[in-house]
C-alpha cells in the first residue's frame, strides 16, 4: 500500500525524521488555515500518488493568503496523469541548499536490505544513476544485524555529502531505517532530503510503500486504508477479496491461481485479444466466489467476452463446474462466456457444463482453444449490429 | 532419485491441528508422504487420525525421527515456528502459509543462513515439493503427478506448478520432483538450488523452469543454465502482458533497470540455450520433444 506524502511524512514523524510543518487541507479555506497556522511562505502541493506533480502544475509556492486561494483553487480538482486531485498538503516552504537522495528497500537479488544514498538528489534521480553509477552509494545491510552505525557514516560518506550535512543525514539515515523496518515498509525514499542555508538536513518529500502483509500488526493502518486509491472496480473487487486489477481490453479474465491468470493475460493477447482486466480468484472455486467475481466483470462496459480459466488440482472438476452453472444463475451476465477447465476430475466437469451450453455458455478443452473463441466473441461484438 | 524429499523423509506438521494443516497433513499421508508427527503447544498428547501432536518440534524430533518440516502455521507465527524448526534439527523446512511479512522473510532467511548453514528452506507462500510415488509435502493434488522420471519441474507459480505436472502427465511424461518455489520477495530456495540439484541427479533427464515477471531470479537461473547445465531446460515465463505494476519511487528502478520484464527474462534464457515456450500448453509440447530426442 503506498502513501500520499502527507501521511509518509506523517509515518517519518513517528520515527522522529524531522520534515517541514504542514498540514492538510481538502478546501481552498482550510489551504489557508494552514498556512496561515505554518507561516508564509508555503509550498502548495497535489495530492495524487503518481509522479510529475511540479512539471503539471501541482505543486505552487505562495506568499500570501490571496495567493494560497488562487494556488488552492487551481490545483483541487486538477487531473494530474488521471489522478484527480482531492487534497492538498501546505507546508512552509524551505530555503534549500543541497538537495540530496535516501532510501532503504529490499533487495530480492541479495535478499537483504540495500540502503542508497546520492548527494546529487531532485528529479533525475533515476537518470543521474543510470549514467553514472558511482553516484549513488549503495550499502547491503543483512537484516539481522541491522544497520550499524558505521554503515550509515560510511554511505554519507562514499555518496559524498557536505560535510556540514553529514552528522544531520546519519542521524536521518538511522532513524530512516527503523522506519523501514519496524515500520514495516517495503520502501522508504527521501527525494529530496536536503540542506538548508542554516544547516539542517530534513525530508523535503516522503515516499513510502508500507508491505501489506503486515498489516496485522499495525492497526494504524486503517486510515490509509481509508484513502487508498483504487477505481471502482478495484474497490469492489476488494471487498469481495478477490485480486483484481483493471486493464482497458475487452476479454474478461477470470483465472485460480495469479500465475494462471498472468499466463491467460499472454494466450489472449497472444491470439489477438486484449484482456479487460487481471482477476485472480485463488484456490478455491466455489459458486459464491465465482457469483462476485462475474459481478465485479460485470461492471466493466468495455468487456465483450468473458473468459474462465481454471485448473482444478485440489479442487476438482466437477466442483468447479457446479459453481460456475450455480453462478450463472444468480448474476445477469452480460457478455458471452467461454470456460476452460482443465486438472484433476476435467472430463467431469465439462459433462455437467454441456448441459448448459449455449451460444452465451461455451465450454473448450484447452486455454489456447479457449483464448481464441472469447477473442472471437469480442471481436464480433466489436462490430455494430 | 529425487531431489530434496524422497520416500524416506519423515516430516512433522507444524500445525497439523488446524484446517488446513490437518486437511493437507492427511492429504499427504494418503498419498504416501510419511507424516510422523504434528506441533501445537495446547494439542500436546493428542492425535490427528492417529498421527501423534508434541507441543515443540524438538520433541516430535526426538520421539519421531522426522527430518522435515511443513509449517501451516498463520503468518504471524511463521517466523517463530521457522526458527523452532531449525533450532530442533530440522533440516528441509517447507512454509506453506501466505501473507508472511517481507521483514520476517528477510530476517528468517538471513537468520538461518548464518546459524543454520545446513537448513534448506522452502517457501514461503509456497504450494510445497512432490517426489512423485516417494513423498508429497504441501498442497500439490497428487494425483496429477506421475512417478518416475525424467523431467524435473521448479515453478514459481502454484496454479502455473500443477499446470506443468498435469501438461506431463497427460502425455505419459513422467517427474522425478516437483518444486513449487512460491513468489515471495525472499524465496527459500531459488531457481539455481533446484537446478543445481537436477543437474546432480541422475534420474533427472531434463527441467522445466516456469518463472514470473519481476525479480532477478530467471536472469540469475539463465547464467546458470548457460554454464553449468548438461541437460535440457524448457522455460516459461508467464506475465508478459502483465500490467505494470502501480512503482513508487526510484529505488526500484535504480536497482533493476530494465531487468524483471519477461522479455528480459525470456531473452536471457534463450541466450543460454534453454527452449522458451509461449504457453503452458506449449512448454509441455516443447518437452515432449526434448524428452524424446533423449539418448537411451
Amino acid at each position: 500500500m503506498d502513501l500520499f506524502e502527507y501521511q509518509g511524512k506523517q509515518y517519518f514523524a513517528r520515527f522522529g525524521i524531522p520534515v517541514s510543518p504542514g498540514g492538510v487541507a481538502d478546501t481552498v479555506d482550510e489551504a489557508v488555515q494552514q498556512a496561515e497556522k505554518v507561516g508564509y511562505p508555503v509550498v502548495v502541493k497535489a495530492q495524487v500518488q503518481v509522479g510529475g506533480r511540479g512539471k503539471a502544475g501541482g505543486i505552487k509556492l505562495a506568499n500570501s493568503a490571496e495567493e494560497v486561494r488562487t494556488h488552492a483553487r487551481s490545483i483541487l480538482g486538477m487531473d494530474i496523469r488521471g489522478h484527480t486531485v482531492r487534497r492538498l498538503w501546505v507546508e512552509h516552504a524551505s530555503d534549500i541548499t543541497r538537495e540530496y537522495y535516501a532510501s532503504f528497500t529490499l533487495d530480492r537479488g541479495a535478499r537483504k536490505h540495500l540502503g542508497m544514498v546520492s548527494a546529487r538528489g531532485g528529479v533525475d534521480i533515476e537518470q543521474v544513476a543510470a549514467e553514472d553509477a558511482m553516484a549513488v552509494a549503495r550499502c547491503h545491510i543483512d537484516p539481522t544485524d541491522g544497520l550499524s552505525d558505521a554503515d550509515a557514516q560510511r554511505l554519507v560518506d562514499q555518496a559524498g555529502l557536505d560535510q556540514e550535512a553529514k552528522a544531520g543525514a546519519v542521524d536521518i539515515l538511522k532513524k530512516l531505517y527503523r522506519c523501514f523496518v519496524e515500520g514495516d515498509a517495503d520502501l522508504v525514499e527521501i527525494n529530496p532530503l536536503i540542506l538548508t542555508p542554516d544547516g539542517r538536513v530534513h525530508a523535503l518529500d516522503a515516499k513510502v510503500s508500507l508491505d501489506n502483509n503486515a498489516e496485522f500488526r499495525h492497526p494504524e493502518w486503517q486510515e490509509y486504508k481509508a484513502t487508498e486509491e483504487l477505481d471502482e472496480r478495484e474497490r469492489l473487487a476488494r471487498s469481495k477479496g478477490l485480486q483484481y486489477i483493471g486493464l482497458s481490453g475487452t476479454v474478461g479474465i477470470i483465472a485460480n491461481g495469479a500465475g494462471l491468470a498472468m499466463s491467460t493475460l499472454d494466450v489472449v493477447n497472444q491470439v489477438g485479444g486484449s484482456a479487460a482486466n487481471f482477476l485472480d480468484i485463488g484456490g478455491g472455486a466455489n459458486a459464491e466466489v465465482m457469483a462476485n467475481a462475474l459481478e465485479v466483470i460485470n461492471t466493466d462496459a468495455n468487456v465483450r467476452s468473458i473468459l474462465i480459466n481454471i485448473f482444478g488440482g485440489i479442487t476438482r472438476g466437477e466442483e468447479v463446474a457446479n459453481g460456475i452453472v450455480e453462478a450463472l444463475g444468480r448474476v445477469e451476465i452480460k457478455a458471452p462466456i467461454v470456460i476452460r477447465i482443465d486438472g484433476t476430475n476435467a472430463d467431469e466437469g465439462r459433462r455437467i457444463l454441456k448441459a448448459h451450453e449455449s451460444d452465451r455458455l461455451v465450454s473448450q478443452p484447452t486455454m489456447l482453444d479457449a483464448a481464441r473463441k472469447a477473442v472471437e466473441l469480442a471481436k464480433l461484438a466489436e462490430v455494430p449490429a | 532419485m529425487s531431489i530434496f524429499v524422497d520416500e524416506n523423509t519423515r516430516v512433522v506438521y507444524q500445525g497439523l491441528t488446524g484446517s488446513a494443516g490437518r486437511f493437507y497433513g492427511l492429504r499427504n499421508r494418503a498419498y504416501g508422504t510419511q507424516v510422523v508427527a504434528g506441533t501445537n503447544p495446547r494439542r500436546a498428547g493428542t492425535d490427528v487420525e492417529g498421527i501423534p501432536v508434541y507441543a515443540m518440534v524438538k520433541e516430535a524430533v526426538e520421539q519421531t525421527g522426522a527430518t522435515a518440516s511443513c509449517i501451516f502455521v498463520p503468518a504471524p507465527g511463521v517466523e517463530s515456528a521457522v526458527m523452532e524448526a531449525a533450532e530442533a534439527g530440522i533440516t528441509f523446512i517447507v512454509v506453506i502459509t501466505e501473507g508472511v511479512p517481507a521483514q520476517d522473510e528477510a530476517r528468517f532467511y538471513n537468520r538461518l543462513k548464518r546459524d543454520f548453514p545446513d537448513v534448506q528452506l522452502l517457501g514461503p507462500n509456497c504450494p510445497g515439493i512432490i517426489s512423485p510415488g516417494k513423498c508429497n509435502i504441501g498442497i500439490t493434488a497428487g494425483e496429477i503427478a506421475t512417478p518416475g522420471g525424467p523431467v524435473g519441474i521448479v515453478s514459481r507459480s502454484g496454479t502455473l506448478t500443477y499446470q506443468a505436472l498435469y501438461e506431463l502427465t497427460q502425455k505419459g511424461i513422467g517427474q522425478t520432483t516437483c518444486v513449487g518455489i512460491g513468489g515471495d520477495p525472499v524465496p527459500g530456495t531459488t531457481f539455481i538450488d533446484c537446478l543445481e540439484r537436477f543437474e546432480q541427479d541422475p534420474e533427472t533427464r531434463a527441467v522445466i523452469m516456469i518463472g514470473e515477471i519481476g525479480g532477478f531470479e530467471e536472469e540469475k537461473a539463465a547464467e546458470f543454465i548457460g554454464s553449468r547445465m548438461s541437460k535440457p531446460v524448457v522455460a516459461y515465463i508467464a506475465g508478459v502482458t502483465a500490467p505494470p505494476g502501480k512503482k513508487m519511487g526510484h529505488a526500484g528502478a535504480i536497482i533493476s533497470g530494465s531487468q524483471g520484464t519477461a522479455q528480459a527474462k525470456m531473452d536471457a534464457l534463450r541466450r543460454a540455450g534453454a527452449h522458451v515456450a509461449l504457453n503452458p500448453t506449449e512448454a509441455g509440447e516443447l518437452m515432449a520433444r526434448v524428452v524424446a530426442s533423449l539418448p537411451d
